[in-house]
C-alpha cells in the first residue's frame, strides 16, 4: 500500500473524540457517544491483461450522537477540525431538541462498558506499491482467461486493499482505539457456446493478505464455475430438494440473524416474533457467534455502544432459539439485556452434520443444486421467500445440467424446519462460516 | 438563474479554501501530463443530507450530516487513474494528482492556460435548499401527520414507520476541456410503511415519494394518499393466497412496474457493457429486441422528477434518449469514457455516487411510451394469468440477460375478470426475450412516485422508472402453488 497522505493518526481521533465529547457535556448534554475512523485504500482492476482503473481513497468520519431529557440527535461529517467537530455536535443537538422523548434512549448500562480491549490481531496493512498490485490483479485475470477456450471475454480481476484506525468513545468515559485492514481480490469472466453468454465469479478477502488464497487459484475458480453454466436452460416447475452451495447457504443464515434483530422484534415486523426458548432449526444445528476470534473479519472486543461483546454465543443452540440480537435501546424495549450486538453479530459458525459436498449431492438423489440467488423476494414480517435462482439440475446423485430462469419459493419458517444437512464443505469467508444446506422440499418454478 | 448557479458553486466550494481558477488549471495540468491522457475532470461536491424517523408514533431519531471533497480522474484510453480529497486545501488536491502516475508516464508538456468557460445550463429543478426552507418542528409535523392519518384510517393498523430524508447538493464539474459546469440539486423523500394485524395474521404495506423539490411537496393531500394506500396495501396482503408458480400471461400496472424496463432492458444499454461486449444487448443496434408495440426512453429532463437531472456528473446536459423505438434496439446509454471508445456521442448518462465515486453510465428516468389499450381491455383479455401491480425491487444479470423483479401486490386473472389477491412472488425472464412478448400497450402511461435507487457496481442514485399497463404473453412467476 502507498503511504497515506495527510493522514490523521490513532492519537489524533481520540483528541477529537474527547473534544466532542467535552463539546457536547459544555452545551448541557446528559450523555454522548462518538466514532470516528481513519483510513486510506487502493483498488485496483486489470481487465483484457492491462491495467484499467487505479482508485485510491484517503477517508476521515466523525459520526456522533447526543442525549438529552430522554431524546437525541445523530450527526456526521468528514470534518475532523475543532470547528467541524463543534458544528457537528450543534447539529445533533439542534435535531435533539425536535424528537420525541423516549424512557429507553441513551448510552448502553455503564457496567456492561467492555474491560478487556486486548489486541485482536486484526491490522496487516499490505506493504505492496500499486505497480505489485496490478501485477497480481493481471495474474488472476490470465489464470482465468487461459482455463478454457470457451472464456471469451472478461469483466477484470480486483484487487482492493484498505487499512485505518477507529475509535469509539461515550460520556461513560469509555474510550477505545483499534486498527483494521482488509484485503480482497476477485475475478469476473465470461463465457459462451453459441449465442449463450454467461458470466461468474470468485473472491477472497481478509485482514491478512498473506492469508489470501493465490491469485491463480481465484481466477480458475471464476473460469471454472463460468465454463461450467454454459448451456443453462429452463427446467419445467415441479417441488424438489434444493441444495445451497456454501456462499448461498449464507443468506439463509443472514436471513434468520435479521428476523431476531431486535429493532424487528420490538416493532413486531419479525416472523420469528415469540420464538425464544422454541425450536426452529433441526437439533443438529448450531449457530454461534464468535466475537473475539484473532484476525476474523468481524472481531471485536465491544460493540457499537462499548459494551463487552462475550467470547462465543450460540444463538441457535441444537435448534432452539437462545434470543434475541439486541443492542440497548432495542433490550430495553423490550425489557431484556443488551447482548452487545450493536452493529450486528460477530463471526457466526454453524455446526455442520458431517457429510462432504459429494456426499450431499448423493444424498439429495434428485434436486437443485443452487449457485446463483438474484432478486429479494422476502418478507420479513411473514416469512414469505421467493428468489430468482440459477444452478445445476441433480438426477440420481450426478450433476445432470446447468438450470437458470427458475426461482425457488417457500416460506423461510418451514424452510429452516426443513433442513436435512449441513455440509462440512465450509466456506469461511466474511462474518458467517458455513458448509453447504439441504432442504428438503420447495416450489421451484420455471417453463 | 446560471449566474445565481456559478456563484453558489463558487461560494460552497472554492472560495472557503481560495481556490483559484489558475489553482483549477494546475490541478487539471498534473492530470493531463501523462503521455497519451484523453481527458480529464475535477468533480467538486458539497452535500448536506437530514433524516428523521418516526416509529411507535413518535419522532425518535434523527441525523444530520456533511460531506464534501473533490474527485480527480484521468483517463488515458481505457485506462482510468481515480483519487479524491474531503480536504479542498490545494496542497491536499495537488498531492491527490499523483494517483495519475500510476496510469502513465509523467509528460512534459508546459502548462497551458486554459480560459475557463462558466457553461450555462437549463435548470430543471429549483436551487432552493429544502433543509433550510422548513422548519425542524415543520419536518416533525410531517411525519406525525402521517402516523396519525394511517392510523386513523384502519384500526387493523399496529404499528407505523415513517422516514423523512431531504439533501441539499452543490456540484462544480471542472474538465480539461475548459469547461466549469455548476448544479444545485435538492432531493427529498417521504417513506410509510405500515404493520396490519387481524387474527394473530401481520402483514406490512409501504408507499413513498418525493422528487427534486422542498419539504412542502408533501402536503395534506399527498400525507393522506402514502399513508391510505400503505394500509390498502397491507389489508390486501393480509387476505391473499398463495401465489400459483409456472410460465404464464402477466399484466403489469402502469408506474412503478416500470422497474421492469429498468431491469430487462435499462440495465444491459449501459454503454460500458456494450463497450466490453459483456451484456446480452451488446452489438444489437438496429435489431429488434422487444415486440412492435414498445418505445423506451431514458429521460432525465423531466422537471422536479428524482431521477433527473440538469447536467449530469460529467457536465453534459442530460438528454430524452431513445433506447427502443417500436421494437427495434437505438442506442445506448453513455458517459464520456465509453462515448468516446466506442466513437458514439455522450447522453448525459455520466452518473457518480459521490465526489468519492468514479462516474459511469447509469439510467435517470426510464420508461415506456403509451400504447393504444384501454387497461380494462388489456386484463380481459387474459384467460388465466396475473396481475402484479406493486413492487419490491429487482435485480438483473446482464450477460445472461436473466432479470427478476418481485411483486408485493398481485391478483389472479381469472376468465378476463381479476379475482383473488396472492402474495407476492418474484418474477423471472431473459430480457431479450421476455420484451419479444409484450402482447399489449396500455394508454395510461404513468411514472413512478418517486421511491427509486439504483444500484451498481456498489453505488447508489436515485432514479425514476414509468410504464403504461403492459401484458406479457409468458413470464415466470416464482410462487409455491404448482
Amino acid at each position: 500500500m502507498s503511504n497515506s497522505t495527510g493522514s490523521v493518526q490513532t492519537q489524533n481521533l481520540a483528541h477529537a473524540a474527547e473534544y466532542a465529547l467535552d463539546y457536547a457535556r459544555k452545551q448541557g448534554m446528559d450523555q454522548a457517544e462518538v466514532s470516528l475512523h481513519q483510513g486510506t485504500g487502493v483498488a485496483v482492476t486489470a481487465r483484457q491483461q492491462v491495467l484499467e482503473t487505479v482508485e485510491k481513497n484517503n477517508d476521515a468520519q466523525i459520526s456522533l450522537s447526543v442525549y438529552k431529557d430522554h431524546k437525541t440527535g445523530s450527526s456526521s461529517s468528514a470534518d475532523l477540525s475543532e470547528r467541524g467537530i463543534r458544528a457537528s455536535v450543534d447539529a445533533a443537538i439542534s435535531i435533539a431538541r425536535h424528537t420525541g422523548a423516549d424512557d429507553c434512549l441513551g448510552l448502553a448500562d455503564k457496567e456492561l462498558m467492555a474491560t478487556e480491549l486486548a489486541d485482536l490481531d486484526l491490522y496487516h496493512p499490505w506493504e505492496k506499491n500499486i505497480a505489485d498490485m496490478v501485477d497480481i490483479a493481471l495474474a488472476c485475470e490470465q489464470a482465468a482467461l487461459e482455463f478454457d477456450d470457451k472464456i471469451i471475454n472478461s469483466e477484470g480481476a480486483s484487487i482492493n486493499s484498505y487499512s485505518g484506525h477507529a475509535v469509539y468513545a461515550n460520556s461513560h468515559g469509555f474510550i477505545n482505539q483499534t486498527k483494521g485492514s482488509n484485503h480482497s481480490m476477485s475475478c469476473s469472466v465470461i463465457g459462451a457456446v453459441d449465442d449463450n453468454m454467461q458470466r461468474d465469479y470468485w473472491y477472497d478477502s481478509s485482514r491478512d493478505p498473506s492469508k489470501l488464497v493465490s491469485a491463480e487459484s481465484i481466477g480458475k475458480e471464476a473460469a471454472r464455475r463460468t465454463v461450467r453454466r454454459l448451456g443453462a436452460s429452463k427446467i419445467a416447475s415441479t417441488q424438489a430438494p434444493v441444495l445451497y452451495e456454501p456462499a448461498m447457504a449464507k443468506s439463509l443464515i443472514s436471513h434468520l440473524i435479521g428476523a431476531i434483530k431486535g429493532g424487528s422484534i420490538y416493532k413486531k415486523a419479525s416472523f420469528m416474533l415469540d420464538k425464544v426458548g422454541e425450536s426452529v432449526l433441526p437439533e443438529f444445528i448450531t449457530i454461534a457467534e464468535n466475537p473475539h476470534k484473532m484476525g476474523a473479519s468481524n472481531s471485536a472486543r465491544h460493540d457499537g455502544e462499548g459494551v463487552a461483546t462475550p467470547a462465543y454465543r450460540a444463538i441457535i443452540d441444537s435448534g432452539v432459539l437462545t434470543g434475541y440480537v439486541l443492542g440497548s435501546y432495542t433490550a430495553r424495549k423490550l425489557g431484556l439485556q443488551s447482548t452487545a450486538n450493536s452493529g450486528g453479530v460477530r463471526n457466526l459458525t454453524v455446526s455442520n452434520t458431517g457429510e462432504s459436498f459429494d456426499e450431499l449431492i448423493k444424498k439429495m438423489g434428485n434436486g437443485l443444486l443452487l449457485t446463483e440467488l438474484i432478486g429479494s423476494g422476502i418478507n420479513m414480517v411473514t416469512g414469505d421467500y421467493s428468489r430468482g435462482a440459477a444452478g445445476f439440475w441433480i438426477e440420481n446423485g450426478e450433476i445432470q445440467m446447468p438450470v437458470e430462469e427458475i426461482t425457488i419459493a417457500g416460506n423461510l419458517r418451514d424452510m429452516y424446519r426443513d433442513i436435512v444437512a449441513v455440509g462440512a464443505d465450509i466456506d469461511t469467508r466474511g462474518n458467517t462460516e458455513c458448509g453447504s444446506i439441504l432442504i428438503q422440499n420447495m416450489t421451484i418454478a420455471g417453463s | 438563474m446560471n449566474e445565481h448557479f456559478y456563484s453558489v458553486a463558487q461560494a460552497t466550494l472554492l472560495e472557503p479554501t481560495g481556490l483559484t481558477d489558475d489553482q483549477l488549471n494546475q490541478f487539471i495540468h498534473q492530470l493531463t501530463n501523462v503521455g497519451d491522457c484523453d481527458f480529464a475532470d475535477l468533480y467538486f461536491q458539497y452535500a448536506k443530507h437530514e433524516s428523521w424517523s418516526l416509529d411507535e408514533g413518535k419522532v425518535k431519531s434523527g441525523s444530520f450530516s456533511i460531506d464534501q471533497g473533490v474527485g480527480l480522474r484521468s483517463v488515458c484510453g481505457e485506462k482510468t487513474a481515480f483519487a479524491y480529497s474531503e480536504d479542498l486545501h490545494t496542497n491536499s488536491i495537488l498531492a491527490a494528482t499523483d494517483v495519475v502516475q500510476a496510469i502513465g508516464r509523467s509528460g512534459q508538456n508546459a502548462q497551458m492556460q486554459r480560459s475557463w468557460k462558466a457553461q450555462s445550463i437549463k435548470p430543471l429543478y429549483s436551487p432552493d435548499d429544502p433543509l433550510a426552507a422548513m422548519d425542524d418542528s415543520a419536518k416533525v409535523a410531517i411525519l406525525q401527520k402521517v402516523d396519525k392519518v394511517a392510523r386513523d384510517h384502519d384500526p387493523r393498523v399496529k404499528e407505523v414507520m415513517a422516514s423523512l430524508s431531504g439533501v441539499y447538493e452543490v456540484v462544480l464539474v471542472v474538465t480539461s476541456d475548459g469547461r466549469q459546469v455548476p448544479d444545485i440539486r435538492p432531493l427529498v423523500r417521504l417513506n410509510v410503511s405500515v404493520i396490519v394485524e387481524e387474527n394473530g395474521k401481520r402483514e406490512r404495506g409501504s408507499m413513498g415519494g418525493g422528487g427534486r423539490c422542498g419539504f412542502d411537496y408533501f402536503d395534506d393531500d399527498i400525507i393522506d394518499h402514502y399513508a391510505h394506500e400503505a394500509v390498502r396495501q397491507a389489508l390486501v396482503s393480509l387476505v391473499a393466497i398463495d401465489s400459483p408458480a409456472g410460465t404464464m400471461e402477466v399484466v403489469l400496472g402502469s408506474g412503478w412496474p416500470g422497474i421492469l424496463l429498468h431491469e430487462a432492458v435499462g440495465h444491459g444499454l449501459e454503454g460500458d457493457f456494450n463497450r466490453k461486449g459483456t451484456s446480452a444487448f451488446s452489438g444489437r443496434i438496429g435489431e429488434k429486441v422487444a415486440s412492435e408495440y414498445c418505445t423506451v426512453v431514458d429521460d432525465g429532463t423531466l422537471s422536479d422528477r428524482r431521477g433527473s437531472l440538469s447536467i449530469d456528473d460529467e457536465g453534459n446536459a442530460s438528454q430524452n434518449t431513445v433506447l427502443i423505438e417500436k421494437g427495434i434496439l437505438k442506442g445506448y446509454m453513455q458517459d464520456e469514457h465509453n462515448a468516446r471508445l466506442m466513437g458514439m456521442g455522450v447522453t448525459g448518462n455520466g452518473r457518480r455516487e459521490s465526489f468519492a465515486h468514479l462516474p459511469m453510465p447509469r439510467m435517470t428516468n426510464t420508461y415506456m411510451h403509451a400504447g393504444e389499450h384501454h387497461p380494462q381491455e388489456i386484463i380481459k383479455s387474459v384467460k388465466k394469468g396475473l396481475y402484479a401491480v406493486n413492487f419490491g425491487g429487482g435485480q438483473v444479470d446482464i450477460t445472461s440477460g436473466k432479470f427478476v423483479f418481485s411483486s408485493s401486490e398481485a391478483y389472479l386473472i381469472e376468465d378476463g375478470k381479476v379475482t383473488q389477491p396472492v402474495k407476492g412472488a418474484t418474477l423471472i425472464g431473459n430480457g431479450p426475450q421476455a420484451m419479444q412478448t409484450i402482447s399489449m400497450v396500455g394508454n395510461d402511461m404513468a411514472l413512478d412516485s418517486g421511491v427509486g435507487v439504483c444500484g451498481k457496481e456498489g453505488q447508489s442514485v436515485p432514479v425514476g422508472v414509468g410504464q403504461p399497463t403492459l401484458k406479457m404473453d409468458a413470464l415466470t412467476v416464482g410462487g409455491v402453488t404448482l
